[in-house]
């Protein structure tokens, strides 16, 4: 007779892993800000574990359900093993029928006679094998209707176990992905709060990737391990107490590899982690690279630079293959070999249950659920360690993202704040400013001056003088390092930026569009405006000429940071932009340097109205602007050295004359 | 698109594509082989209590599973090799092209899909072919080698697998047809997320002036929900798709031990050729679910590989010349013509440019002034082929620019762009960018000319000092003059200013014209600018109005006699004239 079983009789099929996605993914990069390590594995690891808090319950669900999920899928086999002793009992019972002595009637030979000729004969070792089964009628074939309930019972318990699967799945998708969401939120907030001066530092491409890949990546590194990490736990747990309840000894043996799969887990890992590092970083790095030659690509093509671009592109792409095949090839290690000791495992089992079984301590049906259980009790293990190994790269991202996180912010707006009294009149004073963007050299030493409301403030003065500067501190995108700076008697620091701001309206000689249509361009600076309005501050500052010529009006989206408009035309948009925001201090830096000087002529006439009773600060280079002023402040070397109307500075003989004559005198002979 | 775009790329790996499918059968052919060798174990060890014959069949349990890890670990090594080198190579395809693209193609793209589509896109074409290296391959093989071995054990159970797989295959062809949309809204609206994001970056300045934190929060926060959407969308839809393939497999499990044991009760079948049985449907079905799997990531490349062939499939509107003219030597190549040149944007229905002709010399200083608007940057953009005419012709030397090799013609030209854009790094790799073995004393001398020594020098590291990407560390009439002091280091026969002293006060303008003059005595000048006092000495000023030249001639010609050009003059001057 023979009593074949083998380990995979009762199948419990545990949940494929989702698409793993563990290589670089995607645009922008970074400088190679981060080294070239995970620099502090534990804390990263813990604080990211921490940004599930506010999914508290969510957890407490998927590990709710992980385990109620994970008693079915074990309680399973064992059941399921039954219905093979059934079967195999149905076997034995005709078996034995079929060796009684013609005659004889079945069904009045008990088992226990059986057993007892079994042993008269000698043959002890059959003997036992029988005594260990639970039910075995003579002649009686297999018990169709016990099976059937058994079988029964299995299908209930697997198909609760996939509802409550389906179930953690679904709450594990949104935890993670509102985890993702939240960590996005939190960056782009704290963009918000980081110093101009950290933006000047940083390339684009190097914040962006942070934003999009990393978190990304830690996204996906979180839905694949969160549920994966907990149910592989929890079925480890469950099966061991399976283990030993069937029989300690056996179980402990069944560890006796676990030692061995951890050191091996743990040394592929220490040399997985370094590659998944390199990789992120030259992601970066690569990305930075890709995102400055396209949007530098003219120079490059008339420069002749192609050839180098694509010689430093081939570099790094180069560098991030050969980081991201080895994190890969060395992570893909790990799965094959944990299988193997797996393998190894399955024989000394195997061989300690046959022992058992041979000497009757365990019934063949039990050896069975045994090698079924440590069959499911390494695959989880050998899962375990691919999480911990994928982990590694999901930390190497969060530490990217956490290093912003981290970055030093913008001084907190003060609580409670001061209120500018309404109406805001717009007079604003320096007294004894100074100022350094580098500590090292001071650029303002010592600057005072008022702008009366009303007034026209122009700032003149050779090319890094410190206009934008002075503009940039009475924006509060820089701070003071000494003195004060006052709206209506105001320190501006007492102030919130939003309420100083909110009072300002700017056009920079940088124009910047977003990607939506002209009237949401123009819109931009006030929280509702009706077309007409956005008309009405078109007109004023002649956009509404050429806005009219383009096919769809206003509702021309503007592509690409405005490409499909010329840099006057999109000069101009931002003077409608602030026009339209209509602010109490307008601060107008080279505002028209790229329109023509006849469209300038009429914008300046809109601008006029649109200084009327408001403070302007102009910074230009064309006397027409400065003329009119109320007052002209001239600059050098981070000083006034000068201030007063036209007509007194070209009295006075100072810097002015010098100045005026220098930049307009060749303009003044050409009209004569 | 995929297939397509896999089959070019994995030419050249074709030897180790091949070598990862042997690997890959060696090691199932291993794996199906596994279970029998168990059985054996227990039938023939654990059953008769053999502890020798355990022993024996373990060891060559061992030895097969040994040689089963060798090669999934041989497989995976080559796998992600061909796999990351794929992605290396669609990602340097990507960037030639994009290289190679005129400022037609950059346009209608744009930098920032470009970006990504040479990155994230590749990333997931990428991510299916290790996939399909390290795992997928196993399921065709898998199911193969399992239901010959089913067959093998029992034909008539077999016929289950008649019922299971088309039910699995119409299980995951449903969930799979929902999630497609869902992933292609997501490529996009990943795209929407970075793009956000980049212009909150580049905008800083301008959102935080005009207090619009709360109003970029607000549309950031849309395009995240937007992503968060999809990601929870096609969450659901795994959520669905795993569980439910799961328990088919359970039933199928059951349902054969249930029909199996009606076949051993009536003696048609072996109770161990049951359990070998299941085992083989378990691999069948393991097959069908890795198959699910890779269908779940199929159409979200398939969305990636459409992307990336866009960009590839585009061909360049600016080619090089198949049979390049060489230019004359000596000064005259830098002799500059444009002949009755049109230019329309591709689908524009009027012309920017319309009927140009213009000749600028070598040695002379020829201006372009018009209104905003008017084509002046488009005018220089068709000289270094950003673009390429419409109709009509410019030549350099005499040679229609489209007939000379690219290389040679962009040696010709030295740009100051109406955007003086920087590159990160430092004044130095700025000045050398067009210039690469100019020395320090020739970088020195072209801060000198462009009026930028005095602000370099102050600088700490003087040439070595760091520059921010795209120039933001410095002032805008800094930039403009590293931006000049660029072009003047490469010495090029022809200079093209695009408004390129805006930023400058008249001083500095004045000053940095006069040092232009001995520099440039050979070369040929074109300046467009809006200030006249910019151009006032130019050997010729060219009049341009609504893509039309209106007027050529001298200063005082002009001032004589053109309206267009005294409207100009008069809304800068007349100003003065007060003063």
């Amino acid at each position: 007779m023979s009593a074949q079983e083998n380990g995979e009789t009762t199948p419990a099929v545990t949940p494929p892993r989702p698409p793993q996605r563990r290589g670089p993914m995607g645009p922008m990069g970074g400088m190679g800000m981060p080294g070239e390590k995970a620099k502090d594995l534990k804390g990263s690891g813990k604080r990211l574990v921490g940004l599930l808090r506010p999914e508290r319950t969510r957890l407490v669900g998927v590990f709710v359900l992980g385990v109620l999920s994970v008693a079915a899928a074990v309680v399973g086999p064992k059941i399921l093993g039954k219905g093979t002793n059934v079967i195999f009992e149905g076997l034995v019972g005709r078996m034995i029928a079929k060796q009684l002595p013609a005659g004889v009637d079945p069904s009045t030979v008990s088992i226990d006679q059986v057993i007892a000729g079994l042993r008269a004969k000698g043959q002890g070792q059959f003997a036992d094998l029988l005594a260990g089964m639970h039910d075995v009628h003579v002649g009686q074939g297999v018990d169709f209707h016990r099976l059937a309930m058994i079988l029964l019972l299995v299908l209930g318990i697997y198909a609760v176990s996939s509802v409550f699967g389906w179930l953690q799945f679904r709450l594990t998708t949104r935890m993670v992905q509102n985890t993702a969401r939240q960590l996005r939120n939190d960056v782009e907030a704290k963009l918000g709060r980081l110093p101009l001066s950290y933006f000047d530092r940083q390339p684009r491409g190097e914040l962006l990737s942070r934003v999009t890949n990393d978190i990304d990546n830690v996204a996906q590194t979180m839905q694949q391990t969160l549920s994966q990490l907990i149910t592989s736990v929890l079925t480890v747990v469950g099966v061991l107490v399976m283990m030993f309840s069937i029989s300690w000894e056996l179980a402990l043996v069944a560890l006796v590899t676990v030692p061995l799969a951890m050191v091996i887990a743990t040394a592929i890992a220490k040399r997985s982690r370094p590659q998944f590092v390199k990789q992120w970083t030259h992601t970066g790095e690569l990305n930075a690279h890709i995102e400055e030659m396209f949007t530098g690509h003219a120079l490059v093509t008339v420069f002749g630079r192609q050839r180098e671009a694509g010689k430093v592109f081939a570099e790094r792409n180069g560098k991030l293959y050969d980081a991201s095949f080895r994190a890969q090839a060395i992570s893909g290690i790990i799965q094959p070999a944990l299988g193997f000791v797996s393998n190894l495992n399955y024989l000394i089992v195997a061989v300690v249950g046959g022992l058992k079984v041979a000497s009757g301590t365990l019934t063949l049906g039990d050896v069975q659920a045994f090698i079924q259980y440590s069959r499911q009790f390494s695959q989880p293990i050998t899962q375990i360690a691919a999480m911990a190994n994928l982990l590694q790269s999901g930390v190497a991202s969060a530490e990217r993202v956490f290093e912003l996180l981290d970055a030093e912010e913008q001084s907190a707006d003060p609580v409670p704040a001061a209120k500018l009294a309404q109406p805001v009149k717009g007079r604003v004073e320096f007294e004894h400013v100074a100022f350094q963007y580098d500590p090292a050299k001071p650029l303002i030493k010592d600057l005072s001056m008022v702008a009366e409301p009303g007034h026209t403030i122009a700032i003149v003065g050779p090319t890094g003088a410190g206009k934008t500067t002075l503009v940039n501190l009475i924006m509060r995108f820089y701070e003071v390092n000494g003195g004060r700076i006052t709206l209506d008697g105001v320190d501006t620091r007492t102030l919130t930026r939003d309420e100083l701001r909110s009072q300002m309206g700017m056009v920079l000689q940088d124009t910047w569009l977003y990607e939506g249509t002209i009237a949401e361009n123009i819109a931009y600076g006030v929280d509702e405006a009706s077309r007409d309005e956005v008309v009405a501050a078109a007109t004023a500052t002649h956009v509404d000429r050429f806005v009219r010529t383009l096919p769809k009006g206003y509702d021309t989206k503007i592509d690409d940071e405005g490409g499909s408009l010329s840099a006057g035309e999109k000069q101009l948009l931002t003077i409608a932009r602030a026009f339209l925001a209509d602010p109490t201090i307008l601060i107008l830096d080279e505002a028209t340097s790229s329109v023509d000087t006849r469209t300038e002529v009429l914008v300046q006439k809109g601008m006029a109205a649109l200084r009327a009773g408001r403070t302007s600060f102009v910074i230009a280079h064309r006397l027409s602007t400065i003329r009119d002023a109320d007052l002209i402040l001239v600059m050098e070397h981070g000083d006034i050295v000068e201030q007063g109307t036209h007509a007194q500075l070209l009295e006075s003989g100072g810097a002015y004359v010098r100045l005026y004559e220098s930049q307009f005198a060749s303009a003044a002979v050409e009209e004569s | 698109m995929l297939v397509r775009l896999l089959r070019e790329h994995l030419r050249p790996y074709a030897g180790t594509a091949l070598a990862v499918v042997a690997l890959q059968i060696v090691q199932v052919v291993a794996t199906l082989y596994l279970p029998s060798l168990n059985a054996d174990i227990i039938d023939k060890g654990v059953a008769a209590g053999n502890t020798h014959e355990i022993w024996r069949l373990g060891g060559i349990m061992l030895a097969v599973s040994l040689a089963q890890v060798v090669c999934a670990i041989g497989a995976v090594y080559l796998g992600s090799r061909t796999a990351m080198a794929l992605g290396r190579d669609m990602r340097a395809r990507l960037f030639d092209r994009v290289q190679a693209f005129s400022q037609q193609e950059m346009g209608s793209f744009g930098a920032p899909t470009l970006i990504t589509r040479t990155t994230n896109d590749v990333q997931q074409v990428q991510m299916v072919v290790l996939m399909t290296f390290t795992i997928m391959l196993m399921a065709p093989i898998m199911l193969v080698g399992g239901v010959i071995m089913a067959l093998r054990e029992d034909v008539a159970l077999s016929g289950v697998l008649l019922v299971v797989v088309p039910v699995l295959a119409i299980i995951v062809a449903f969930v799979v047809t929902k999630m497609v949309p869902w992933f292609r809204k997501m490529q996009g609206r990943i795209d929407a997320v970075n793009r956000v994001m980049r212009e909150q970056l580049t905008g800083v300045r301008v959102i935080r002036a005009f207090v619009r934190e709360g109003r970029e929060r607000a549309r950031f926060g849309q395009a995240n929900d937007d992503v968060y959407e999809a990601g929870v969308r096609t969450g659901m839809f795994m959520a669905v798709l795993f569980p439910l393939v799961m328990f088919v497999m359970n039933a199928t499990s059951v349902s054969v031990l249930w029909f199996g044991a009606r076949r051993i009760d009536n003696g048609q079948m072996q109770i161990g050729a049951l359990t070998a049985f299941i085992s083989y449907i378990v691999f069948i079905l393991m097959a069908v679910m890795m198959s699910s799997l890779i269908f779940v990531m199929i159409p979200r490349a398939m969305v990636a590989s459409e992307r990336i062939a866009a960009v590839v499939d585009t061909k360049p509107t600016v080619l090089p010349p198949i049979q390049p003219v060489a230019l004359p030597a000596g000064p005259e190549r830098g002799l500059l013509e444009l002949h009755g040149v049109e230019f329309r944007y591709p689908g524009a229905e009027d012309a920017v440019l319309q009927d140009i002709d213009l000749v600028a010399e070598p040695g002379r200083t020829t201006a372009i002034i018009g209104s905003t608007g008017s084509g002046k940057t488009t005018l220089v953009n068709l000289v270094p082929r950003l673009y390429d005419v419409t109709g009509g012709s410019v030549t350099v030397g005499g040679v229609d620019v489209r007939d000379v090799a690219p290389d040679e013609l962009w040696a010709l030209i030295g740009l100051v762009p109406q955007k003086p854009y920087l590159f990160s790094g430092t004044v130095r790799s700025n000045l050398q960018f067009g210039a690469p073995d100019a020395t320090d004393e020739e970088l020195w001398h072209a801060l000198e000319v462009a009026q930028a020594k005095d602000f370099v020098e102050a600088m700490e590291a003087g040439l070595d000092a760091p520059i921010a990407q795209g120039g933001t560390n410095v002032s805008g009439g800094q930039r403009q003059r590293l931006a000049i002091a660029r072009a003047i280091a490469r010495r090029p026969a022809i200079y093209l200013f695009d408004d390129s002293f805006s930023a400058l006060d008249y001083a500095t303008d004045a000053a940095l014209r006069a040092a232009l003059v001995p520099e440039t005595r050979d070369a040929t000048v074109l300046v467009v600018a809006q200030r006249v006092a910019t151009i006032r000495n130019a050997d010729r000023i060219v009049v341009l109005d609504d893509g039309k030249v209106v007027g050529v001639g001298t200063h005082a010609e002009l001032l004589e006699s053109n309206p267009t050009y005294q409207e100009i003059v008069y809304s800068q001057l007349s100003v003065e004239e007060a003063a």
